[in-house]
């Protein structure tokens, strides 16, 4: 605790004057606050897009991990190169070849996370004001960097087939018209997170078409893409196009994220810069985590592991929208074929972040709408994360969503229109 | 190194749960810089167990939010016989419910701003339009729309005119069953801490508290840099003093023992009104009470440490 100033005063905050200003909208939130309840176990969460890593097989992890420090420790405990290992860059392509991409070891490079690959390529593409064109909505994570940057998010009409190609050119034209800069647009084509939606095949190409045409970089991410209950998604766009998408991978929905191993897959030029703002921010990834994934890759029937996963998201996919449709029936739900998330919309007068006090005391915890807008909207939405909870627990936690819902609908219909 | 194990729960499940994690992690630091060995705890099903089991010398709880500021948590521990850094349950009860503690205090010829509490089922039977109509009309605006119960300004609302006051109802019912509206008084914001180390309750120096944003909400009490504290507060030495009576008088006539905050406005005439009580004041890095102890001169693990002896022996 530091000793109030001689004069009488202090904001605790000596260096308050000396922020950079993209730190001016860093503050504690009341509804950050809340979330702190998820770690206690009355309470179900189906908040955070957590893997359900209980399904991993540990032995083979522990494996992997004996065998690294037998075999490769002296390398494993020292600093590697900027681009990452050149061993795992091996192995990703084999993971990557599985969503249609063909691509030089070269042009890869690992990140601490596909988070950290994000914010590097944002980073190195955007000026305070520039646009990122992103679906609506977009992951939180993603419009965390974009306004850390300062950059205008906008938008795009997306439905159940994914981003609109049509409402993609019309607001690309507008801005431009309007002198904006569009430097990027950002998108999880599988399984999106939060709405769980897929890009169809025939939009992809749209996609990649109009922003060829218009000379927008995209940055396809794509966390879930292995993560199917039925049909295999249409292959990766950067499957198609080599020169206009930056692909973003990650180890945290397929092995774990508590490694922090991501990687991006870029053009040439980009990957050159790439590789310079990983070592000037960090020097290297992680050469422990990477080496253990690598280790486990080789000794593991990691796509057996896949599998595995994919059966147990489905089960609780299943659960999640029976529970929806039998305790949430005025909710009207996306109904996800792979991945982690249902994308709810309630009914209207509702607003989901006015209701997380509510949820608090019915030991229940999700993810208001707003946190996937960078302008405002999403209050009547809210995302169910339905791969980390036990099935059972999906369906109570949704049972005891309605409960939350049924107390907001009493005081809406007790106090009528509000402001 | 003292002998003294002392127990700090923190945590809980409650609205207030993180700001209630940083409390106690606060008071333990000060403690352990004390030579007492301290153990931070979640109160969950096993706490009971525990506590018959290893019989801390002292409790000190910092939650947040029902469990521990309602008194039931006193209660226990009281029927058990473990000495608590605090107010008893019967003190806490009083405090705990903001529109009992305005009338108590208000016995006391102390001001408090004119308010209105009422249930959720009060406005769903009366009609809430014509109550809020008759309320909004009767005490005008500016008001201040807060559940009963709770603290860290969580749902509390400033509402300005008649079409905000619907939403501010809706947004404070999410907290508590029971919202109390009150007239706004403008004014200096004050926060009287008062200690008694067993010589009866003093008031420490006031931190008088001016937001950036002109609301001290949530953000604005915990974010560093937010809002300017001044100690001790830029009023009158009269003011002060008066300040300072009231501050005791509410410890006292609410059965307080130990340490409480009051919370208090001095109106533009001079005239100090109450607000609030808090038998479980915020320990954090931003909060009111380590404030006033470090602008006494003393330290906090000196302090708090005079608080869990005191516990003790009593």
């Amino acid at each position: 605790m530091t000793k109030t100033r001689a004069d009488g005063v202090t904001n605790f905050d000596a260096w308050k004057h000396s922020y950079a200003a993209r730190a001016e909208n860093l503050s504690v939130s009341e509804v950050r606050a809340l979330f702190a309840v998820v770690s206690r176990p009355e309470v179900v969460s189906l908040a955070g897009g957590m893997p359900d890593v209980a399904a991993l097989d540990t032995e083979l992890i522990e494996k992997a991990f004996a065998s690294l420090m037998s075999n490769r420790k002296d390398l494993a405990l020292q600093y590697g190169g900027g681009q990452g290992d050149l061993r795992l860059r091996e192995q990703i392509q084999e993971i990557m070849a599985l969503e249609g991409i063909h691509s030089s070891v070269e042009d890869i490079t690992i990140t601490t996370g596909s988070q950290h690959g994000l914010e590097l390529v944002s980073d190195l593409f955007l000026d305070k004001g520039d646009v990122v064109l992103v679906e609506a909505p977009s992951y939180v994570g993603a419009v965390g960097i974009f306004r850390h940057k300062e950059a205008h998010i906008a938008h795009v009409y997306t439905d159940e087939h994914g981003i609109s190609p049509q409402a993609l050119a019309e607001t690309a034209d507008r801005l431009t018209a309007e002198g904006k800069r569009i430097k990027l647009l950002y998108l999880v084509p599988n399984f999106a997170n939060p709405s769980g939606v897929t890009l169809t095949a025939d939009r992809r190409l749209e996609v990649l078409e109009i922003c060829k045409q218009r000379g927008i970089l995209i940055v396809e991410d794509n966390p879930y893409g292995q993560l199917y209950f039925g049909e295999k998604p249409p292959n990766a766009m950067r499957s198609l196009d080599e020169q206009n998408v930056v692909y973003l991978g990650s180890f945290s929905k397929i092995l774990s994220p508590g490694l922090r191993v991501g990687y991006v897959l870029a053009p040439p030029a980009i990957r050159e810069k790439l590789v310079l703002a990983n070592e000037s921010a960090i020097l290297s990834p992680a050469s422990f985590a990477q080496m253990l994934v690598s280790e486990y890759l080789s000794i593991a029937d990691w796509q057996k592991q896949i599998g595995t996963f994919r059966d147990l998201y489905q089960t609780k996919r299943d659960a999640a929208l029976q529970a929806v449709e039998q305790f949430l029936p005025k909710v009207h739900t996306t109904r996800p074929d792979g991945g982690f998330f249902l994308w709810l919309t309630l009914p209207e007068g509702l607003n989901s972040k006015e209701m997380l006090p509510l949820a608090v005391t019915e030991l229940v915890a999700y993810t208001p709408g707003t946190a996937f807008f960078g302008d405002g909207r999403g209050a009547d939405n809210i995302r169910i994360c339905f791969s980390h909870p036990t099935a059972d627990n999906v369906r109570v936690g949704i049972e005891r969503l309605s409960r939350v819902l049924n107390q907001q609908i009493d005081l809406l219909e007790t106090f009528g229109k509000r402001d | 190194m003292s002998d003294l194990r002392v127990l700090i729960l923190a945590g809980g499940i409650s609205h207030e749960r993180d700001v209630s994690l940083k409390s106690g992690r606060r008071v333990a630091d000060a403690l352990t810089d004390a030579g007492v060995s301290t153990e931070i705890r979640e109160p969950d099903g096993e706490l009971v167990g525990h506590l018959m089991a290893t019989r801390p010398d002292v409790v000190w709880s910092t939650l947040h939010g029902a469990v521990g500021e309602d008194g039931s948590l006193q209660n226990l521990l009281q029927l058990a016989g473990i000495a608590f850094v605090g107010s008893g349950s019967a003190g806490a009860r009083l405090a705990w419910d903001k529109p009992v503690a305005k009338v108590l205090v208000a016995r006391q010829d102390i001001k408090t701003p004119e308010s209105i509490a009422l249930p959720k089922s009060s406005f769903r039977e009366l009609n809430a339009e014509s109550v809020l109509a008759m309320v909004g009309t009767e005490l005008g605006f500016p008001l201040v729309v807060k559940p009963a119960k709770g603290g860290s300004a969580q749902g509390c609302a400033k509402v300005s005119e008649p079409k905000s006051f619907a939403k501010a109802m809706v947004d404070a019912f999410a907290y508590c069953d029971q919202v109390m509206i009150e007239r706004f008084i403008v004014g200096t914001e004050l926060a009287v801490s008062v200690i008694d180390l067993g010589d009866g309750p003093i008031a420490l120096p006031a931190v008088e508290i001016v937001p950036d944003s002109g609301e001290f909400g949530y953000s604005e009490r915990y974010t560093p840099g937010q809002t300017n504290y001044y100690v001790p507060a830029r009023l009158d030495d009269e003011v002060l003093t008066e300040a300072a009576r009231i501050a005791v008088a509410v410890h006292s006539s609410l059965g307080l023992t130990q340490l409480s905050r009051v919370d208090l406005i001095v109106d533009e005439s001079g005239e100090i009104w109450f607000l609030e009580a808090n038998v479980t004041p915020g320990m954090t890095e931003t909060s009111l009470f380590p404030q006033a102890v470090l602008a006494t001169e003393a330290t906090l693990p000196k302090t708090y440490l005079a608080l869990v002896k005191l516990a003790q022996k009593s």
